[in-house]
């Protein structure tokens, strides 16, 4: 396939204010459980989700590009019993609402006045709020999962390395984000960091050994529904390109392929945990804890392209060759 | 239930891309809209086609067939292209089959694009929405049209008959009858997509020479070589005629 800048964008981005709303909810639920020592003042929650919302919003804004006629986007809520793009497509705003709630509520101290059962009213939309961006990574990952002849994607480890790599760079930024404003909860974030980023290269290793034992199940043979072992295709039909020949390929070397993989195993897991230990060694490093973030979005921008550069489209097959 | 289809006989599909044309001829000339056609004599031609022949060459020569490959939307009966449509704008008709496009619902996300395994539907760069074969829907059904001609564009051009139109759910159509008597079979049937359209498989072209093709049964010269030979010494009419 080819990679769309528009839709990378989306999926890196609302994987990073999914993570960084998943990380503050964690603190306030920790904190009220009494495991951590909570921020010294509701502004985090606040200034955090107002950066979770600007990408979540940004993301959003970059999905429009990738439409033909995103003016009649609304028209995407109509399919949610059938289609995964459009429960995506409820769920994102319901999810940017909580978060936008969950931030003011901490702006205007509800958190200070239980409502019922010594509850208040920001853990209730936080935790409507986390079901939301639990349910936002299922559908963002069954997208691309549910389509069962895009082999490469069509495994429960797209939705959970969509899951850990969201997660992994939203708490990534949320340790930045407190090493400048909190410190006192640097650590805790950075604890988590890392462990969604291990996982993320477990769930990610895993996906590249996979991808990489997998056999086509169409073949020429079944494409054109002969059986002969030898098929060469000697005309596609056109000598121009069209959309079939634009959509489906990326047009990149095997060698550029590879580069992209070990740039992005690179960026996204050993150089963001090296910066991580670095920000973290004998005090704390805002700089550098910010470049670990950058560096492992960086990444995850290439890691996406590669993903859906992988994935072998079986309509290929019948546009192999020019004459 | 109804559901309407081509059926493809690869025996006789000469690949001349008639159909080709005349699809896109009516298809660009409806009240849905052109096709797109961007520098169609220049360098790099490019546009919307609903239809495509393509070539393949099969077996190793010298022992080598070409079969000509006529590939447009399959009008599936579990279409993977509809459910992932999140406008609905790509649905199936339940009294005929056809799957479409709502030209005016699709958001041109092209998600069912992705899904579709055949690479059998194109967006309109100039309209930006995702278009596909119609099985000529404006054609089929219109009362002003002779009835001989209500089928698709494709079927009325094509010069060798390989195009069958047809319901494939009536056993007595001859759509249905060409797939039963010649084993017509679906494309990438491993995904269990049940398109409608059909393909009619190659059959082994032989010539058969039978031992009367290359020598009268009736010879005259044979029946001649019946006749008692004469003696030795019987008169003849000269040297050559004895043996």
């Amino acid at each position: 396939m080819r990679p769309a800048l528009s839709v990378i964008l989306l999926t890196t981005l609302i994987g990073v204010g999914q993570g960084l709303f998943a990380g503050l909810y964690a603190v306030q639920v920790f904190d009220r459980i009494g495991l951590i020592h909570g921020p010294t003042s509701p502004m985090f929650y606040a200034l955090g989700c107002a950066i979770a919302l600007g990408f979540l919003a940004v993301g959003l804004g970059a999905s429009f590009f990738h439409l033909g006629r995103p003016e009649r986007a609304w028209r995407a809520v109509a399919m949610w019993r059938t289609s995964w793009l459009s429960r995506e497509v409820i769920v994102l705003p319901a999810f940017m609402g909580c978060v936008f709630l969950y931030g003011l509520g901490h702006y205007l101290g509800w958190a200070q006045h239980p409502i019922v059962a010594g509850l208040d009213a920001t853990l209730v939309i936080g935790a409507v709020g986390a079901v939301l961006c639990a349910l936002l990574f299922l559908c963002t990952g069954m997208i691309y999962a549910c389509l069962k002849f895009l082999q490469e994607w069509h495994t429960p480890l797209t939705v959970i390395n969509y899951l850990l790599f969201g997660s992994a760079s939203g708490l990534m930024l949320a340790t930045a984000y407190a090493a400048i404003v909190e410190p006192g909860l640097v650590r805790f974030f950075a604890v988590w960091a890392a462990g969604f980023t291990l996982a993320a290269l477990l769930g990610r290793s895993a996906s590249l050994i996979r991808n990489a034992r997998l056999k086509p199940r169409s073949s020429l043979q079944t494409a054109i529904g002969v059986k002969h072992p030898r098929i060469v295709q000697s005309s596609q039909g056109f000598m121009g390109g069209s959309f079939n020949t634009r959509e489906f390929f990326h047009g990149m070397s095997s060698a550029w392929m590879r580069s992209v993989k070990w740039m992005f195993l690179l960026a996204v897991f050993p150089i963001p945990l090296a910066l991580l230990a670095a920000g973290l060694a004998g005090g704390v490093f805002p700089a550098l804890l910010a470049a670990a973030f950058l560096v492992q979005y960086a990444g995850l921008l290439a890691e996406r392209w590669f993903f859906f550069a992988q994935a072998n489209h079986p309509q290929n097959l019948y546009y192999q060759r020019i004459s | 239930m109804t559901q309407l289809a081509l059926v493809i006989d690869l025996n006789v599909c000469v690949g001349c891309h008639a159909c080709v044309t005349s699809c896109k001829a009516w298809n660009t000339s409806g009240v849905a809209g052109f096709l797109s056609d961007d520098n169609p004599y220049g360098k790099d031609p490019t546009g919307t086609f609903f239809n495509r022949v393509q070539t393949f060459e099969v077996g190793e020569y010298p022992n080598t067939q070409t079969v000509h490959f006529p590939k447009s939307c399959l009008h599936c009966e579990d279409p993977p292209c509809v459910p992932v449509c999140p406008t609905g704008a790509s649905y199936k008709r339940e009294e005929d089959g056809i799957v479409l496009v709502d030209y005016d619902k699709c958001i041109g996300c092209k998600y069912c694009a992705w899904a579709c395994p055949y690479g059998v539907r194109e967006i309109d760069e100039h309209r930006h929405v995702m278009t596909k074969c119609t099985l000529c829907v404006d054609r089929i059904y219109d009362q002003s049209l002779p009835e001989a001609e209500r089928k698709p564009a494709c079927v009325m051009a094509c010069p060798t008959s390989a195009r069958l139109f047809g319901d494939i759910h009536d056993p007595e159509s001859t759509a249905s009858k060409a797939i039963q008597e010649n084993g017509g079979y679906q494309l990438m049937p491993e995904w269990g997509t049940s398109p409608a359209n059909h393909y009619l498989p190659r059959h082994k072209q032989e010539i058969k020479v039978r031992e009367e093709d290359l020598e009268r049964v009736d010879n005259p010269l044979k029946v001649d070589g019946r006749l008692p030979k004469p003696a030795l010494k019987s008169p003849s009419l000269d040297d050559v005629t004895s043996w």
